[in-house]
């Protein structure tokens, strides 16, 4: 059994992003409805953004929103507001936009280390949401971007129409796949290295001749790219952007969700962003104030289980004397000061 | 006409002074728990709002705007002793990231509970008869209760200066932002100033919280821009400068009041344009340290 088990383990470990492939191309016929499966694709491909800065490089982001909103309203404007009747242009402006905002608020946010840069994330971020509240021309300010057209994908001279939710899950599914394959080759390479070396110790990855500043902007732009794919994703999937794209609570569900997953590992914002919105569906039934449900999970995961869902089964998991997999970055680089 | 704009700027410059008041008290809290202990407490904004909630209940239960303006932040301040005691204390030693993720863990419960307790809809906070009239100040008709918060936020940053100066606790904590692990080495208990210090930001978040409430409404969401402001303010003041964050705290309270004259439309931005030119030319803030708490 225990041998079966380490097989298995040994699989997933060997092909990530086949068993990713797998498993949520059976997803839509487990969850409990075809749209929220979709909407754990996207939000697991936003958490994938966020924990390649947060669990591979250390730095925790407080705005993501801003990439996420930055895809939607590219997308968004692109197609409801100049007119582009290609799908594949409209993702190609949101995602462009994100990678645009995240070199310029990653070169200030990067100015500072530490938990300032956790402060000016968030700063910036709600500079962007006040920016997008008020051109109301261009965003529809607190109305939402509505209007965003339904158009077929095109591949050369094939046009698929995208009209029932299981195709639309399917062309996201190829997509997000595409961006899990990114990540893994991110982090298979030296550049991936580099970015765990900072998370384990920035003074020792400065010593070794890395210029840490770049490298950082850099996995910044990365993650905020992930973030819009899946925030041109979303206004694809909802036809609609919502200022809410944009505030800081969105930048506080990807935190909570890659938390739950387990910042760090690999599938972890996945586990994390279907736990989430799986709990979210079930509790708001029962109660208004899931968010306080929520937030006292949250709460209790940061102070017993800082590895989260996967992280901390991968530990369960991993066969004794192997190589464990990377720890949550909130167990790196603790503070010499404290007691 | 002239005259009408001067005084009409006169006003709204008193009034950035009012909100830069409010500004300096929670960035002080923000400032001193960083500093000693480098934690950010992202529930700061929902300790402000609690304060203000806990004032409208006092009010109610008592009749007197005093005695809730004396009680609430004292509330308010127990709740930060426990946050510390039974929470954040469990996460010294490991990641700086740690605290900032609990608090802001427990601002979403707070501004929840607020919300099952209180009710969705924002409730007003009646200042006393007393401070409820105008006084004529010459050049400038000004709100008499707004004259009292620039009053308390001055008496309360005095005493706050006498404590940090002149006693021997207050010595402990200003060493112990310095070099804890030195004052720890003379034998000093850090852990129980950690806890008096988080208490007393908590306090002063509260205490800013119910001084607030009559000026801006009490209502759930209340703490999550004025934090994120603050978070501004400490960023341009210098992080863990206590001069840092009433300097900051006033030049935003002006700088926002100001725009909100000249140009409505940029009141919301104008603060965050701010931070930028300070992180392109003093990226370690105006009074901070270059290196210092990093």
């Amino acid at each position: 059994m225990r041998a079966a088990l380490d097989a298995v383990v040994a699989q997933v470990r060997a092909h990530p992003v086949a068993a990713f492939l797998l498993v949520f191309a059976l997803f839509p016929f487990l969850a409990p409805y075809h749209a929220l499966a979709t909407q754990v694709l996207i939000h697991g491909l936003f958490a994938l953004g966020f924990n390649l800065l947060y669990g591979y490089t250390g730095l925790l982001s407080f705005g993501h929103a801003a990439y996420y909103g930055l895809g939607a309203y590219g997308t968004g404007i692109a197609l409801a507001r100049l007119g582009w009747s290609s799908l594949w242009a409209g993702l190609a402006a949101g995602v462009g936009l994100a990678l645009v905002g995240g070199a310029v608020i990653g070169f200030f946010c990067l100015r500072r280390r530490g938990i300032y840069f956790a402060m000016l994330t968030l700063a910036f971020a709600q500079l962007l949401y006040f920016i997008g509240f008020h051109l109301k021309e261009w965003t529809g300010g607190d109305d939402g971007l509505r209007g965003i057209p339904a158009l077929p994908l095109t591949l050369g001279p094939l046009a698929l129409p995208l009209d029932t939710s299981l195709r639309f899950y399917y062309f996201a599914l190829a997509l997000v796949t595409l961006a899990v394959a990114a990540l893994r080759r991110i982090l298979d390479s030296p550049f991936g290295a580099v970015l765990e070396a900072i998370r384990e110790n920035t003074a020792r990855a400065v010593a070794c001749g890395y210029d840490v500043t770049r490298v950082k902007l850099l996995s910044f732009v990365f993650s905020a790219g992930f973030a819009g794919l899946a925030g041109a994703l979303d206004a694809l999937r909802l036809t609609v952007v919502p200022i809410e794209a944009l505030y800081w609570t969105t930048s506080g569900q990807v935190v909570i969700m890659t938390l739950l997953g387990g910042a760090g590992t690999f599938f972890g914002p996945f586990v994390g962003a279907a736990a989430f919105l799986v709990l979210e569906d079930r509790l708001a039934v029962i109660t208004e104030s899931w968010p306080l449900v929520i937030g006292a999970i949250f709460v209790l995961f940061v102070l017993f289980l800082p590895q989260g869902l996967w992280g901390t089964l991968l530990q369960r998991l991993a066969p004794r004397g192997a190589a464990r997999p990377a720890p949550a970055a909130s167990v790196a680089g603790a503070r010499p000061s404290a007691p | 006409m002239l005259e009408g704009t001067a005084a009409a700027l006169a006003a709204q410059a008193f009034t950035g002074l009012v909100l830069g008041g409010i500004f300096v008290l929670l960035a002080i809290g923000l400032s001193l728990i960083f500093g000693l202990m480098t934690v950010v407490n992202f529930a700061h904004g929902a300790l402000y709002m609690l304060g203000a909630y806990f004032g409208f209940f006092l009010l109610g239960l008592t009749g007197s705007f005093w005695v809730a303006l004396a009680l609430a932040p004292l509330m308010v301040g127990v709740l930060g002793l426990g946050i510390e005691r039974f929470m954040v204390r469990r996460l010294y030693g490991r990641s700086v990231d740690d605290p900032l993720l609990l608090t802001f863990g427990l601002s979403l419960v707070f501004v929840e509970a607020a919300r099952v307790i209180w009710g969705k809809t924002g409730l007003t906070l009646d200042p006393p008869r007393a401070l409820a009239g105008f006084v004529d100040l010459g050049f400038v008709v000004f709100p008499t209760y707004r004259l009292f918060v620039i009053g308390v936020t001055a008496a309360v940053l005095l005493g706050l200066w006498l404590f940090l100066a002149r006693t021997n606790v207050g010595l402990v904590i200003r060493a112990g932002s310095r070099d804890p692990l030195m004052v720890r080495a003379l034998g000093i208990d850090v852990g129980r100033v950690w806890l008096l210090v988080f208490g007393l930001g908590a306090a002063l978040a509260g205490l800013a919280g119910i001084l607030a409430g009559p000026m801006r409404g009490v209502y759930a969401e209340m703490g999550v821009t004025i934090i994120i402001e603050s978070f501004v303010v400490v960023v341009v003041g210098g992080m863990g400068s206590l001069t840092g964050a009433v300097v900051a705290g006033l030049l935003i309270g002006e700088v926002v009041s100001l725009t909100t004259f000249f140009a409505p439309k940029l009141a919301d931005i104008v603060v965050f344009l701010v931070m930028a030119a300070v992180l392109l030319l003093r990226p370690s803030g105006l009074f901070g340290e270059a290196g210092l708490l990093e």
